[in-house]
């Protein structure tokens, strides 16, 4: 295996007596496609900024391109393209100017960001909304347009940060095709997600992270095979009416965000609302998607039996 | 991590702050500007103009003229027109450093998406500011020809108001944002216009400092306004003295102090 474009040892971030991340390993060779996969909360952002150079580490060792973030920060962002979790396209710009801009923000000459901008609308189907104003555009599209942005440097790592949190199915598929031809063109991925069904699109290799630290690591269908089976079913007790005010209505609405698609009939999923400790939405085996059927079955009245 | 990787990290630095690209700040806010904002950069001309006419022409037509120090007698008009393109400087830049930097620190998260590239937080700063002082720099130039038309330019370093000028902006701007990169919340922002607006109407603009008791005027050479009205009116009147030297150090240094402030803060706010 050639050297790893990242590779993390003990890495920790703390804020004042909360810690985010709690010494987490990893490492991911060139043209890989890594996911981490958790909840909210679990450290991800964290540690996206840590090796985005953007965040210094409280402790353990880091090094991206082989270079150490705390030293050598703007060496290192100049080969990355971040798609951060919130969109933060320039809304003072129009989308062409938004991408051309951005470009010289590293130093590229102006005429390379231009033809490399057109490009990038091209490849982001944003060619017909180049002088649009990016106010005028739909979820889908601005963050295809912040995906676009971060390929404006030729980064050899392509960071992002729930990718596709928040938009409809649709956009999410649209979205999903062009990262897969980034990976097929070799360019290493770094994604956080909370949904299996996207680290299974995306990714060679996951890392699933809970309170800082990683719980589980594989490919996805190993980790579906190790913590998973193929069928799981989802039990609800309860009626539909005062099903909602219980705590397994919130798991199992995210159970279903999990897989808005529909790709989730190829799932049952497993559950009790008054499971004692119900596990989080992404720890195993809970949300993985995977399986031929979807069942949700809700019984009577008695809920919580 | 050692305690002697975190002091490389901070004295390694030098690269780690500025990457020599403020320039393309400047070009983006004059992009953003042409598409976006360019009538509210127009109307910022007109404010000081107003004022000249009401006070320097209105009321002055019954204040007659004003005795400077040296003894020379000239028309009240010629007396505020200095303090009033000074004022228009530092409002011109206050507004552009914080205002308008707030806004793209909470909301737009410009700064956010310029500190992930290969930019320090310096480039950011100071192109910003610089931005800031070429709205300024225009404004003081439409000014300062209103002011020949009108004949209210004595002498021939009225000229030297411009970069005098500029100098007064980058020094408003740079405090203006290093103030700003502080501010959580829009009231917090209302502070600064409890702080202007006074210093607008005492600081000599409209009269000598000598009305005031002395403490008071201490208070006032104080503040930053009055050295930027002494040392404009000293180019335009032609009354040029060894203060004008002070004045200049007076703003170098709030430069400086306001610099090392912004860069620091840009810093911790989006790169720790």
């Amino acid at each position: 295996m050639s050297a790893p474009v990242i590779a993390a040892e003990g890495l920790t971030k703390t804020y004042g007596s909360l810690t985010a991340v709690a010494g987490i390993d990893f490492e991911v060779p060139p043209g890989e496609s890594f996911g981490l996969l958790g909840p909210n909360g679990a450290g991800k952002s964290t540690t996206m900024r840590m090796v985005g150079a953007v965040s210094s580490r409280s402790a353990g060792t880091l090094r991206v391109l082989g270079l150490d973030p705390d030293t050598h920060g703007p060496a290192i962002r100049s080969q990355l393209g971040v798609v951060p979790q919130e969109d933060n396209l320039d809304t003072e710009l129009r989308v062409r100017d938004n991408l051309i801009v951005y470009g010289r923000y590293f130093g590229i000459p102006r005429r390379t960001c231009a033809t490399r901008a057109d490009e990038l609308l091209e490849f982001a189907q944003l060619a017909d909304k180049a002088r649009s104003k990016v106010d005028d555009l739909s979820g889908g599209m601005k963050r295809r347009l912040t995906i676009a942005r971060a390929l404006i440097n030729e980064p050899r790592i392509l960071m992002l940060d729930e990718p596709t949190t928040g938009l409809d199915p649709q956009a999410r598929h649209v979205l999903w095709d062009r990262l897969f031809r980034l990976k097929e063109r070799g360019t290493t991925l770094v994604l956080t997600t909370h949904y299996m069904d996207e680290a299974e699109q995306l990714c060679d290799r996951l890392v699933v992270v809970d309170h800082g630290k990683i719980m589980a690591e594989g490919s996805p269908s190993a980790l579906i095979r190790q913590y998973s089976s193929r069928e799981v079913v989802e039990l609800r007790f309860g009626s539909e009416r005062n099903a909602p005010r219980r705590r397994g209505s919130r798991e199992r609405r995210s159970a279903s965000r999990c897989c808005p698609t529909g790709c989730c009939s190829t799932r049952t999923t497993a559950r009790r609302s008054s499971s004692t400790s119900p596990p989080r939405v992404c720890t195993p085996p809970r949300a993985w998607c995977g399986a031929p059927r979807s069942r949700t079955c809700s019984f009577g009245s008695r809920g919580g039996a | 991590m050692s305690a002697s990787t975190d002091v490389d990290a901070r004295s390694g630095g030098a690269r780690a702050l500025y990457s020599g690209n403020a320039r393309v700040v400047v070009a983006r806010g004059l992009l953003a500007t042409k598409s976006t904002n360019w009538v509210v950069v127009v109307s910022g001309f007109f404010e000081p103009v107003f004022y000249l006419l009401a006070m320097g022409w209105g009321l002055g037509s019954f204040i007659g003229d004003v005795t400077l120090p040296s003894g020379t007698e000239i028309s009240y008009a010629a007396y505020i027109a200095p303090g009033l393109l000074a004022v228009s400087a530092m409002n011109g830049a206050v507004y552009d450093s914080t205002w308008n930097v707030f806004f793209k620190m909470h909301f737009g998260k410009l700064y956010d998406a310029m500190l992930s590239t290969s930019m320090g937080p310096l480039d950011v700063a100071l192109g910003e500011i610089l931005y800031a002082l070429l709205r300024g720099g225009v404004y003081a130039f439409g000014f300062l020809t209103v002011m020949q038309v009108l004949g209210l330019n004595l002498a021939w370093t009225a000229f030297l108001a411009v970069p005098a000028v500029l100098l007064v902006a980058f020094g408003f701007a740079s405090i203006g944002m290093a103030i700003t990169s502080y501010m959580k919340t829009f009231q917090h922002m209302d502070w600064i216009n409890i702080v202007l607006l006074p210093m607008f109407l005492f600081s000599a603009t409209f009269y000598p400092l000598t009305v005031y008791p002395t403490p008071i005027q201490w208070l006032i050479q104080a503040l930053p306004l009055w050295h930027g009205t002494e040392l404009v009116r000293g180019l335009t009147t032609g009354e040029l003295s060894s203060a004008s030297g002070l004045h200049v150090a007076y703003f170098v240094a709030m430069i400086a102090i306001g610099l090392t402030f912004t860069t620091k803060r840009l810093r911790a706010l989006f790169l720790d």
